[in-house]
């Protein structure tokens, strides 16, 4: 199907089925009842689950395949998004036009960056791009406050010319009249499930996101790619160039997160500054190596797992505790409520932490170990040692 | 008719001199092995032709071509091969892809982004790749992770590698070192098949007499960064001048 082997399919079946039933899937408690708080199926969240995803799907095309380590993602995310802006500000709001200039912009800036950057390798490699996205930072911040409207952040304002705006054309971001902010609520009996123009925008276009980076996976170059990671004295004795490979790879991954930027922009039109902060940079590493680094399917469980967790656990506050804990004797409550605040709310990060280190040290290869070490224990434990060899010699799963 | 015409060439780091003054001719289609005690020059003079190192003066002429100032991977493309002292595969990845790499580079130049592609439905690159293990006698393993391979079976992958590509010379950097006797036979057995089987010209610098005298044709022997003598095996191994220089009381 579409050039790929049956498995490969199915892959692309899974996340496609995830993708679009994920309305349903984040949704399962009631809307009145105490777990509504863990439904995650509202547009905002769908649509960063999604986003997130394809800047993580790209990231992982460059730091899983070649081993290449960017601490500066950010900026072409932050790239995209000022580009999608611009355009809503001098054309339209039509979404189209945008996402197509951030696609591009984020190429060529990371054209830029990666010419300069790929000189050298390993950490210094990772201290040039870091040193890049905070200079691209300071820049967004004060230096080009006309193209970037500074501390402000860039938005629409009434006085923009929107050349191409129709005066019947609806006056938020829209995909040729369709709202992306629109959203129909489905409710069945107790449950409610959100359908968002936005969020469908974003699924469809990480599902052709994730079968483009399963196509580079299963290619030639993907293979010289994964040369690259393996042994570049070998690669070059063998007549190949690595630059032109490592920097291919660089510019598509910096084309995905130009693309996510640009969607971030569509699905709410601003663009700050500290979209482009190192902070942000760092989440897509903690992304692509809680999921499995290199594997096909983990970037997408990275990116849903940290914007779930930022998304929910910071919602719960000592309150919601108490409301849990109140069957305790009230000393004890009082006490268990104390060590959990620290791990919710702002101390959501905290959690993340601790899950992270878990994650490193008990699965090296992300989830999808965990996936992988679980399907085993679970359909296998007849056959023995054979299925270990066949889980674990599978580079992409 | 050479294939490898080395002038004059001299290599200086800081104040050590680790070359001076070498010429040297390898004859196309031999076999022509450069032995020497530790420190001589021969590592030095071999990243002199691979473009690892560039020499301080002197010219290196590989078939008619100055090799001088070029990368290490347009000197592969224009017909050299080399294989290191400790085997240098991609470890990451399977045998059978390790064979793909190389077939590749031949076929699509140094860079070539066929990213639509899928390597599964390059029959013919899969074939000649499988038709070298099997010539390696490693059909069996194409599916082995690389770095799990043993010293041995990574050097005749490494050679194999080499060899898909189909250099007109082929460098071996001590190929046996560190390797088991029967492993070292073993070695000795395929490069003999290769130079029987194919039309190629081998340079091999090494340390073991066993293997120079079983494969060499011709010897250079260098010493202190310069060419001793240069001769056919059965002179190099009465040379009173060699003796002296490098075999010593061993033989």
């Amino acid at each position: 199907m579409f050039g790929l082997n049956q498995k490969d399919a199915r892959l692309l079946l899974i996340v496609a089925l995830l993708a679009l039933l994920a309305p349903f899937l984040l949704n399962p408690f009631p809307t009145d009842s105490a777990m509504a708080q863990f439904n995650a199926g509202y547009p905002d969240l769908m649509q960063r689950f999604a986003i997130f995803g394809i800047l993580a799907i790209g990231y992982n095309i460059l730091f899983g395949l070649t081993g290449y380590l960017s601490f500066g993602h950010a900026a072409f995310l932050g790239a995209g998004s000022y580009s999608a802006v611009w355009m809503f500000k001098l054309l339209s709001y039509n979404i189209v036009p945008g996402i197509i200039l951030s696609v591009i912009m984020a190429g060529l800036f990371s054209l830029l960056i990666g010419f300069i950057s790929l000189r050298r390798s390993g950490i210094y490699f990772s201290i040039l791009t870091l040193a890049f996205a905070q200079m691209s930072f300071a820049l967004a911040y004060s230096v080009l406050t006309p193209i970037t409207n500074g501390e402000t952040g860039l938005q629409v304002y009434t006085d923009d010319p929107q050349y191409l705006q129709s005066v019947d054309a609806p006056n938020v971001p829209n995909l040729f009249g369709i709202v992306m902010r629109d959203t129909y609520t489905l409710e069945v009996g107790a449950w409610s499930f959100d359908f968002n123009n936005g969020y469908y925008l974003c699924a469809i276009l990480m599902i052709a996101a994730f079968y483009l980076s399963v196509r580079i996976y299963r290619s030639p170059f993907g293979l010289m790619l994964r040369a690259v990671k393996s042994n570049q004295q070998r690669m070059n004795y063998t007549g190949l160039s690595t630059r032109p490979y490592t920097l291919a790879a660089f510019v598509i991954s910096g084309m995905y997160a130009g693309l996510a930027g640009g969607l971030l922009a569509s699905m709410d039109p601003l663009a700050g500054a500290e979209r482009m902060q190192w902070t942000a940079s760092g989440e897509v590493v903690l992304m692509t190596i809680l999921g499995g680094v290199g594997t096909l399917i983990g970037p997408i469980l990275g990116a849903g797992f940290i914007k779930y967790f930022e998304n929910i656990f910071s919602k719960i506050n000592d309150a919601t505790l108490h409301s849990w804990f109140g069957f305790l004797p009230d000393g004890i409550e009082n006490g268990v409520v104390w060590v959990l605040e620290h791990f919710v709310g702002a101390g959501w990060h905290m959690t993340l932490g601790v899950l992270f280190m878990l994650v490193v040290i008990f699965l090296p290869g992300g989830l999808v170990e965990g996936g992988q070490k679980l399907w085993a224990w679970a359909f296998k434990r007849g056959t023995g040692g054979k299925d270990k060899t066949s889980g674990s010699t599978n580079p992409a799963e | 008719m050479s294939i490898l015409e080395v002038k004059d060439v001299s290599k200086n780091f800081g104040g050590l001199k680790a070359l001076s003054n070498v010429n040297l001719s390898v004859v196309e289609n031999t076999v022509h092995a450069i032995i020497g005690p530790n420190g001589a020059g021969k590592s030095t003079l071999l990243n002199c032709f691979v473009g690892k190192l560039i020499p301080d003066t002197g010219s290196v002429m590989f078939d008619g071509q100055s090799v001088l100032g070029r990368k290490p991977y347009e000197i592969n493309q224009m017909g050299i091969s080399r294989v290191f002292q400790t085997p240098e595969i991609f470890g990451d990845l399977t045998v059978i892809e390790n064979m793909l790499i190389p077939i590749f580079a031949k076929r699509d130049g140094s860079f070539r982004m066929h990213a639509l592609e899928t390597v599964a439905n390059e029959s013919q690159i899969i074939d000649q790749a499988e038709q070298m293990l099997e010539e390696m006698n490693m059909a069996d393993k194409r599916h082995m992770h690389s770095a799990s391979l043993s010293r041995g079976d990574k050097r005749r992958l490494e050679i194999g590698m080499c060899l898909s590509q189909e250099p007109r010379l082929l460098l071996l950097d001590e190929p046996t070192a560190g390797m088991a006797r029967a492993d070292t036979n073993n070695t000795i057995d395929l490069l003999k098949r290769i130079k029987d089987e194919r039309d190629i010209t081998i340079a091999i610098i090494e340390h073991d007499m066993h293997v120079v005298f079983s494969l060499a044709e011709r010897i250079t022997v260098l010493a202190q960064g310069t060419p001793l003598v240069e001769d056919t095996p059965e002179n190099i191994k009465v040379h009173p001048k060699v003796r002296e220089a490098y075999l010593g009381e061993s033989v």
